[in-house]
């Protein structure tokens, strides 16, 4: 359990980041209850609770891949990282005190944007776990991607990357707008990536689609969260041998 | 280099003894493609010592003290720790050993106790124990009012003493700190000298730094290493002795004549004129002597002062240059 420490640790940064929760935590929500009420003004019903919450929580992850990368990329350049290193920590300690944490920030994002939710009038008529289930496996994408640029690249370089990738999935992940209606090369790239076959179930389920329904858009999550978790124990591990 | 191979070659004959060792290193070799960062090292430090590599930035200090903490393969050679070897048996290495490195690794978003209780915890140290060192430790680092602030929050100074408190927490057998004061002014400098005078003896210590005075204050026996290579090895005066061997007689002075000077001029090897009196060098000077023969001339003397050699001194005799060039 010597990695509980660290992800203690790894956690409290985190945690007392405002910047990083602000983003994380706080601006899901914010993004809900505007969408929400532009929805509102505009009389239109595509901006419900439940088209919003699943891409609130998308966003809240992409934040979540930025933040958890930029403290890795900081502990490399503080040289804290190297300090651990002398520890008797394993790798796989390293890979579950950068891992866990970040998850249990997840957790209380869902919590949070959950909560706005049913404040909006969330209706949820398939199996919430299997919403859940979706969630958890992009939040452990999130993070193994997070990981990979973390230890691929600098804190000022990942700050760029992760704003970049955090307006891309705004726009390519099916997260505010419809990609089918958009059509085209947007609609390829978007379904060429996780994000927006996440958001899709989530919203399935929630309007009573059960797991063979979703099969497909699951089967493209569970694909990018092994690749990604693999890429970034790789990276992580590449980039501490020497 | 002649010495330096001599030096080298009694130092591991001693080594034949391993018990007294904390760290045995032979023929220690990293290179990064054509560099050669540290070439073929032989070091042996005694259980309870503080050793200092000095030498200017570059000369191969943090690769070495990086080889000796599994951070690094080396590319030739062998070092072990308390007769465990770094490459074969890492994770035991790793278990004794604590480390200050160069830069200050400290989670900037905990404050002194939890950087401590971070530390410990990685080392499975009980709730009582860590409570009862860190107690100490921040003490001994002089960092107990602010042990509650954020470790970013703190100065320069103190963030170096928590990164050498970190380095205590587990309680290692072997210490490495690899330039402790770097960057800190002079009065923060002294006081964590302070502090790590302290540790002499209960610890065996590998120190790294460029600071002459450091090495001098510090450490029981310096190895000077410049190009990846250790070139001399000896306590502080040992060092000073073997390559100094000349001594430098400063005299300051009223109406010291040119006559007198050209007189000091047959007598003394060299003698230069400089403000206010004259400079004189020789393998050997004696105080009474050249007191003697000055006021037999007339001269009123002001001061006289026999310079000590330095380890800059003894850098500049071994390399043909500056420590600080």
């Amino acid at each position: 359990m010597s990695f509980a420490a660290l992800a203690i640790r790894n956690f409290k940064e985190t945690f007392r980041d405002p910047l990083s929760m602000g983003f994380e935590v706080g601006l899901p929500p914010v993004f809900m209850v505007m969408f929400w009420s532009l929805g509102k003004n505009m009389g239109a019903d595509i901006f419900t609770a439940t088209m919003l919450l699943p891409a609130a929580v998308i966003f809240g992850f992409v934040c979540l891949t930025m933040f958890s990368a930029i403290t890795l990329a900081g502990d490399r350049q503080s040289a804290l990282l190297s300090r651990l290193l002398t520890t008797p920590l394993r790798s796989s300690d390293f890979i579950l005190a950068y891992t866990l944490p970040y998850i249990l920030i997840a957790i209380l994002q869902i919590a949070v944007c959950f909560a706005v939710g049913a404040l909006l009038g969330l209706e949820v008529y398939g199996n919430i776990g299997l919403v859940l289930l979706i969630l958890l496996f992009m939040t452990i994408c999130c993070i193994g991607l997070g990981m990979a640029l973390g230890s691929l690249f600098t804190e000022n370089q990942v700050s760029g990357i992760g704003s970049a990738i955090i307006v891309f999935t705004s726009l390519f992940g099916g997260l505010w707008m419809d990609l089918e209606a958009i059509g085209g090369v947007f609609q390829d790239i978007g379904y060429a990536l996780p994000f927006a076959h996440a958001v899709d179930a989530a919203r399935s389920v929630f309007m009573g689609a059960g797991l063979s329904d979703i099969a497909t858009d699951l089967g493209w999550v569970l694909t990018y969260t092994v690749a990604f978790f693999i890429l970034g124990i790789l990276c992580f591990r590449w980039r501490t041998k020497e | 280099m002649k010495e330096s191979a001599k030096v080298n070659k009694e130092d591991v004959g001693c080594a034949t003894n391993e018990d007294n060792f904390a760290i045995q290193i032979s023929g220690l070799t990293k290179k990064f493609g054509n560099l050669t960062a540290v070439d073929g090292v032989n070091l042996s430090i005694k259980k309870g010592e503080m050793l200092s590599l000095l030498g200017p930035n570059g000369a191969g200090k943090t690769t070495t003290i990086k080889m000796l903490c599994c951070l690094l393969e080396p590319t030739a050679g062998t070092a072990t720790v308390m007769g465990y070897d770094v490459q074969k048996e890492p994770l035991a290495v790793k278990e004794i050993i604590g480390i200050s490195p160069q830069e200050t690794a400290i989670a900037g978003h905990l404050n002194a106790w939890e950087n401590l209780a971070l530390i410990s915890g990685i080392y499975g140290l009980s709730k009582e124990e860590t409570k009862k060192r860190s107690e100490e430790l921040l003490k001994l680092m002089e960092l107990t009012k602010r042990a509650k602030d954020q470790a970013r929050k703190l100065s320069g100074g103190m963030q170096r003493r928590l990164n050498i408190a970190m380095a205590l927490i587990s309680d290692p057998q072997v210490l490495f700190l690899d330039e402790p004061t770097l960057g800190l002014d002079p009065q923060a400098r002294r006081s964590t000298w302070k502090q790590i005078k302290e540790l002499k003896g209960k610890k065996t210590i590998l120190l790294t730094t460029h600071y002459l005075e450091e090495a001098d204050a510090l450490a029981d026996r310096i190895a000077i290493i410049d190009g990846g290579k250790i070139i001399a090895l000896g306590t502080s005066q040992e060092l000073k002795d073997s390559v100094y061997d000349t001594q430098v007689m400063e005299v300051k002075a009223k109406n010291i004549t040119f006559d007198v000077i050209e007189r000091l001029k047959e007598m003394y090897s060299e003698v230069r004129s400089i403000e206010n009196g004259v400079e004189i060098v020789d393998r050997e000077l004696s105080f009474d002597e050249v007191v003697d023969y000055l006021r037999s001339q007339g001269v009123s003397i002001y001061s006289v002062s026999l310079k000590q050699p330095t380890l800059d001194d003894v850098f500049l005799k071994l390399t043909g240059k500056g420590l600080r060039e």
